[in-house]
């Protein structure tokens, strides 16, 4: 019965395939910058609406030499992670509170479902006569855009953790406390990690908003002030980095989070 | 000592999965359990294990009403119900978390060997077998020692050959410590070869049937004609218990659809 049994000691992938597979994926945007330039050194278009390449990374470094760049990335980072944290909290509290509690549901979750409904921006307006046009009210609808995808990943996963497993936890007679630690947080862990980074999206949507609808600082200004005064290198770079960070900080959630995953048994572990 | 005494379940949906079950189980013995389907087996089970609560009777382990999961009774499901977050070795020390590091460790690690499993401490549950994953399940409840372990099919989802094997496997673990057994399953054979004492069951609502003593020794011959014997009382029992028109007493009287529907 006890054969001994190789244990989990995963197959190293070769060198090759490891970096071969996500370099397949850069093909087609490298490609397609490549073809660009090309075509624009070449004298069949001029450039001027959609910049090639070399004059966005000339743009580039042009405002990180100033420590423009850095300061407008800055503000920008700031925003999303004031937004982010205010909104995570807040989901995080109200999903966990309607997931676990009819009662708690049936109180709130209409109202939240009702304020769900009302596209975001339409706050806008109401957040800045409140709020004033400074960081108070950009955060805040950062804020409101976290929360909602947060609150439902929360409130769902609570709801639909396997009542199976929660009587194993009754069985070893777990107290309620013991029974969130032990049984229901982990249990809600991926559902949760995707719900932050479904959330995280939405925050850096919601600072171009944000900051297109009035700042003078901050990746969204850039985007403003390329388009005012004619500069689309500008506007193609901001929209870059916004690109860049937005992977960096989604890839260093999804890094943060996988030594507490590595149990899931998921169809594609790749 | 186990006692239920007139027990009935009638779940809010009006349906009456039991009514009026009595069984007194002494320390040590093994019950089996059989009955067709939906006849209130897993009920019982869920009653006795305190996870659900009778509406009618009482259920009491040495003397203490049994109305939440009790320290002294353990239960394995149907389905391991392993703890994906957890490796084999916390899984089967989920119940100790109380207990010192020590103590835990090396009582894991016991359990862990006496079920095969030693060298899958570290491993996660999904890369078990389904029979290893069962087995890890009955090192969980095994290392809190029970005085009553409770078993809902334990075996059911594993092929024959696995089947036997963890049962001479299950009757060498309670020979460790001897806890009281009561083990539902669909399996005659799997009755006949772990019980002292088969209760068979009649549905809607479930009731006590027959019940049938095998008192052969340990271990059995599946071969053996005692044991032909005892499979045929049970099957013949089970199969009057599915035949609504006999009663309890004319005998032998058999039905000639009843074998192929009991399960
Ligand atoms: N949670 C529940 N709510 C309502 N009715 C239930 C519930 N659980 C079981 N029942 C009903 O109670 C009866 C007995 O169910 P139970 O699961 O105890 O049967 P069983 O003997 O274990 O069947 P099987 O051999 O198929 O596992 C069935 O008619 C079933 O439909
Ligand atoms: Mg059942």
């Amino acid at each position: 019965m006890s054969l001994a049994e190789p244990t989990v000691a995963a197959r190293a992938p070769r060198p090759l395939a490891r970096y071969a597979r996500p370099a397949l994926g850069l093909i087609l945007p490298v490609g397609l910058a490549a073809a660009w330039e090309i075509a624009v050194r070449m004298g069949l278009s001029d450039g001027r609406l959609v910049p090639p390449p070399s004059r966005i990374w000339a743009t580039l470094t042009e405002l990180a030499a100033t420590g423009e760049l850095q300061r407008h990335v800055a503000v920008t980072v700031g925003r999303v992670a004031a937004g982010f944290a205010f909104g995570v909290a807040a989901g995080t509290l109200a999903g966990a509170l309607t997931g676990y509690s009819a009662f708690v549901r049936r109180l709130i979750d209409p109202s939240l479902q009702a304020l769900r409904a009302i596209p975001s921006l339409a706050w806008v307006p109401l957040f800045i006569l409140w709020l004033g046009i400074f960081e108070s009210s950009k955060v805040t609808l950062i804020a409101v855009g976290v929360f909602f995808p947060v609150y439902l990943g929360v409130m769902g996963a609570v709801l639909s953790v396997d009542r199976k497993i929660v009587e194993v936890g009754r069985v070893f007679r777990l107290s309620g406390a013991q029974m969130v630690r032990r049984i229901l947080l982990p249990a809600v862990l991926p559902a949760y990690v995707i719900a932050l980074r479904q959330g995280l999206g939405l925050g850096w949507m919601f600072v171009v908003a944000a900051e297109l609808l009035g700042a003078s600082e901050g990746l969204g200004y850039l985007l403003v002030d390329g388009q005012q005064l004619g500069k689309p290198a500008q506007i193609v770079a901001a929209i870059v980095v916004f690109a860049v960070i937005g992977k960096i900080t989604d890839w260093l959630l999804v890094a943060a989070t996988a030594p507490f995953l590595r149990w899931e048994d998921r169809y594609a572990r790749a | 000592m186990l006692k239920i005494d007139h027990i009935g379940k009638t779940y809010p949906n009006a349906v009456r999965a039991l009514d009026g079950i009595s069984l007194d189980v002494e320390p040590g013995e093994i019950v089996a359990v059989v009955g067709g389907s939906g006849c209130g087996k897993s009920t019982l089970l869920r009653l006795v294990s305190g996870l659900d609560n009778p509406t009618q009777g009482n259920v009491a382990l040495d003397g203490d009403a049994i109305t939440s999961p009790h320290e002294k009774i353990g239960i394995v499901f149907q389905e391991p119900r392993l703890l994906p977050w957890l490796t084999v070795a916390q899984n089967v020390g989920f119940g100790l978390a109380d207990r010192p590091k020590a103590e835990r460790a090396e009582r894991v690690a016991r359990q862990l060997d006496r079920v095969g499993l030693a060298e899958k401490a570290n491993v996660w549950p999904r890369e078990l077998s389904g029979g290893q994953a069962q087995r890890v399940a009955l090192a969980r409840a095994l290392v809190m020692r029970p005085e009553v372990l409770l078993l809902d099919e334990p075996f059911s989802a594993l092929d024959a050959f696995t089947r036997v094997d963890l049962q001479d496997h299950l009757l060498d673990l309670w020979a460790d410590t001897r806890p009281t057994l009561i083990v539902v399953t669909h399996d005659v054979d799997e009755a006949i070869v772990l019980a002292d004492r088969v209760m068979v069951m009649r549905p809607a609502p479930g009731r006590v049937f027959a019940e049938i003593e095998v008192d052969l020794v340990r271990p059995r011959d599946r071969q053996s004609a005692a044991y032909d014997f005892a499979k045929r009382r049970v099957m013949a029992a089970l199969d009057r218990s599915l035949d609504k028109k006999i009663t309890i007493d004319d005998g032998e009287t058999r039905s000639e659809h009843g074998a192929a529907m009991w399960w």
